[in-house]
């Protein structure tokens, strides 16, 4: 189990290998991998969007993150799981967040996966700042998905 | 007895204010904190609270040296 802020950009799709690589589970042992991965999009609510900031609660975020990864391993039988999140100065096509799950069958993957990156954006602490043509503008909420 | 009092986000930059030191009195609750640190202002309802970070409700009792943190909505994935 892991889940980390990172300052700078990520590949997820190395991240991921990396990690798989690591699982203290043994091969063989796994049947299914369910990933999430977000990207930051180049507009919202029809405006072009050029940079984002994105702050987080040092500390209270590692928190977080790591509650819903045991809460989502009390709720279904998964083996391992891995979230990374940005923070900083994002451009847009840079990924935002990853977040993987490792099960024997493919519901508790998928249904895990699914669990972390809706728990994590209703309630883990970050916040977005667009910079737009008008000027900069926090979100005021995440769309409903 | 003393909490430290932090803002986040948009909240930080309409209050000016990052963090701070409030003394409070036995009983005291994260809305009585957040009366203090703004001028008894009424607390927003789409404000979250943590405490010590962790979620904490408008009633949760403080203790001394805790940490009572204010939140937009968060943003985040």
């Amino acid at each position: 189990m892991k889940a980390e802020v990172r300052i700078q950009a990520f590949d997820p799709w190395a991240e991921l290998s990396a990690y798989q690589q690591s699982l203290a589970v043994r091969k063989g042992g796994f049947g299914a991998t369910a990933v999430f991965v977000g990207t930051m999009r180049d507009f919202n609510q029809d405006t072009a969007v050029a940079a984002m900031t994105l702050e987080h609660y040092p500390g209270m975020t590692e928190k977080h993150l790591e509650s819903i990864a045991r809460e989502a391993k009390t709720r279904w039988a998964i083996l391992d799981t891995l979230i990374l999140h940005r923070a900083g100065q994002l451009q847009p096509n840079e990924p935002i967040v990853l977040c993987a799950v490792w099960s024997a069958h493919r519901h508790a993957a998928f249904a895990a996966c699914r669990f972390l990156i809706e728990e994590l954006k209703s309630r883990a602490p970050f916040w977005k700042k667009e910079r737009t043509e008008n000027g900069e503008r926090w979100v005021d909420h995440n769309t409903a998905g | 007895m003393s909490v430290k009092v932090r803002f986040f986000a948009s909240l930080r930059e309409r209050l000016g204010r990052t963090e701070e030191v409030v003394a409070f009195e036995s009983g005291d609750t994260a809305g009585r904190i957040w009366a203090k640190a703004t001028g008894e202002a009424a607390l927003p309802s789409h404000i979250f609270i943590a405490v010590n970070q962790q979620y904490a409700r408008e009633d949760s009792v403080v203790a001394d040296g805790d940490e009572v943190a204010f939140l937009p909505p968060v943003t985040g994935g």
